[in-house]
């Protein structure tokens, strides 16, 4: 009998460590997301409105939490943003989304996979410019379109850059 | 033998720019790609390596963005970001620009030469269709402009034996052409695909139809038109292979010689997929024969079978390289 409740709480006293550990797992692990969404924050936050003398942080286009960073494996991540356009206008806010992606392939170090979305309820035709966006052919020939190329580089240069 | 793919060998292709296509000759014995850097690379075989033959710049001022070979071998068709779509004739010491064809309002996606030689289709982010014709002077005419995508094309392919045409595009949907009358007219809408259908692929007797999706499933579809060829077409989506691909797939490819089937995924991946012998014809079943996780360490834009050796594979990626894989069946 004796011998029976020493296996038990031997057992038992091993999964509560075991859980432990877990636990402390997860916490590591959320931090780390926490400190990526944080670099990339600080990779976007500076990033002036195309249209106003402004970041798109001032203007509240993105904020911390707008970030959200999964782990895709090897020193890989998966970055999500979701921003909000100040003004209803649909090519100021593919315009948005395109200086995201220019500055973030540029100036993110780490490896990433990118996904840009208008934060949702803040625009009539999200779906469409969402499809826009993040279809990378489409940011390519953008790119490739000197007027645009123009004004995206204006937005996402740093001033001593 | 074990069933995989292993790498033969790694190009830095383009340098500093996107590897966007790549395209094997008909005698299999020249790979040409083309990129982000505006230019056309041909490779073959010295030895053991791949090495690059020739490069063909100058002829786009932006982005070229796919590359087609003419039946015959001697002919290159380019499609670009700037619009136009370049004819490139082989010579002793590499390629001369025969023609420029222009008529599209911006960005061309693809190019691809019917198997006749004769006919050439071109498609565009103008969400118009354009065929045209060649005629034995070398001369290039646009004989009909199809307009049944509300969106983007991306993609199109001629079928492997017969007059007919092929399109994928933003719109999600895929849309199947033929001739009536010198005219080219859409006679089948595929819809299935959740969003952008980025590539096609007919099998080697064109019976069925592969298509890859930003919604990250293959779908097969099959041919049940009538017989008398009369009316319009039908073709039905029959297998959808779902969960296998982690981000948006761009391409696929499906190979004559063996009948396997090669996926270019977002996830940087490459991956190969086999017929169940035992499934019913009309209900094919697909299972994963083998993948190559990191294939590029960044996306895979195109993956192609040989055509003329069976069990080779090219891909190529966003970091400019490509790769030259062999896919090893079970003995």
């Amino acid at each position: 009998m004796e011998v029976v409740s020493n296996l038990v709480s031997f057992t038992l006293s091993k999964v509560f460590q075991l859980s432990g550990l877990d636990q402390n797992c997860n916490v590591l692990k959320t931090k780390r997301m926490e400190e990526k969404a944080l670099e990339v924050y600080d990779v976007i936050r500076s990033i002036r409105d195309p249209e106003k003398p402004n970041t798109l942080e001032e203007l509240e286009v993105v904020t911390e939490k707008c970030v959200e960073v999964q782990e895709l494996g090897d020193e890989e991540y998966l970055i999500i943003i979701r921003f909000s356009p100040t003004v209803p206008h649909c090519s100021l806010a593919t315009l948005i989304g395109l200086c995201l992606q220019v500055k973030l392939q540029r100036c993110l170090p780490f490896k990433h996979k990118l996904e840009i979305y208008i934060s949702e309820g803040t625009h009539s035709t999200e779906e469409d410019i969402n499809k826009q966006i993040n279809d990378k052919e489409r940011v390519a020939a953008a790119m490739e379109n000197p007027n645009l190329r123009e004004i995206v580089e204006q937005c996402v240069t740093e001033p001593d850059d | 033998m074990k069933e995989g793919l292993s790498l033969v060998q790694r190009l830095s292709a383009h340098p500093d720019s996107r590897c966007w296509f790549v395209s094997w000759s008909p005698n299999g014995t020249l790979l040409a790609s083309c990129g982000g850097d505006k230019t056309i690379r041909i490779w073959s075989q010295e030895g053991d390596s791949w090495i690059c033959k020739s490069i063909l710049e100058d002829g786009h001022q932006r982005t070229v963005r796919k590359v087609a070979w003419s039946p015959c071998g001697n002919y290159l068709a380019s499609a670009s970001f700037d619009a136009t779509t370049c004819i490139w004739k082989k010579t002793n010491d590499g390629f001369e620009n025969l023609t420029v064809l222009e008529g599209h309002e911006n960005e061309v996606k693809c190019v691809a030469w019917a198997p006749s030689g004769n006919l050439l289709a071109t498609c565009s982010r103008d969400k118009s269709v354009w065929v045209w014709e060649v005629d034995e002077e070398d001369e290039y005419e646009c004989v009909t402009v199809v307009n049944s995508h509300t969106q983007d094309v991306k993609h199109v392919v001629w079928h492997p034996t017969q007059e007919l045409l092929a399109s994928a595009s933003y719109d999600n949907n895929i849309c199947i052409y033929k001739e009536d009358d010198d005219d080219w007219e859409c006679r089948a809408t595929l819809e299935g695909h959740t969003s952008t259908v980025w590539s096609l692929s007919f099998d080697g007797t064109g019976k069925k139809l592969a298509s890859c999706s930003d919604d990250r499933t293959v779908k097969i579809w099959k041919d049940f038109s009538p017989e008398d060829g009369q009316g319009d077409l039908s073709w039905k989506c029959v297998c959808t292979l779902s969960g296998y691909h982690g981000r948006t797939i761009y391409d696929v490819s499906w190979c004559h010689l063996t009948g396997a089937l090669a996926t270019a995924c977002g996830d940087d991946a490459v991956r190969v997929f086999k017929e169940d012998e035992t499934a019913d014809p009309e209900q094919p079943v697909f299972s994963l024969a083998a993948q190559v996780a990191k294939a590029h360490d960044q996306d895979v834009n195109c993956v192609t079978w040989n055509p003329k050796e069976a069990g080779l594979l090219a891909s190529c990626s966003d970091n400019g390289e490509i790769a030259i894989w062999r896919f090893q069946e079970e003995n």
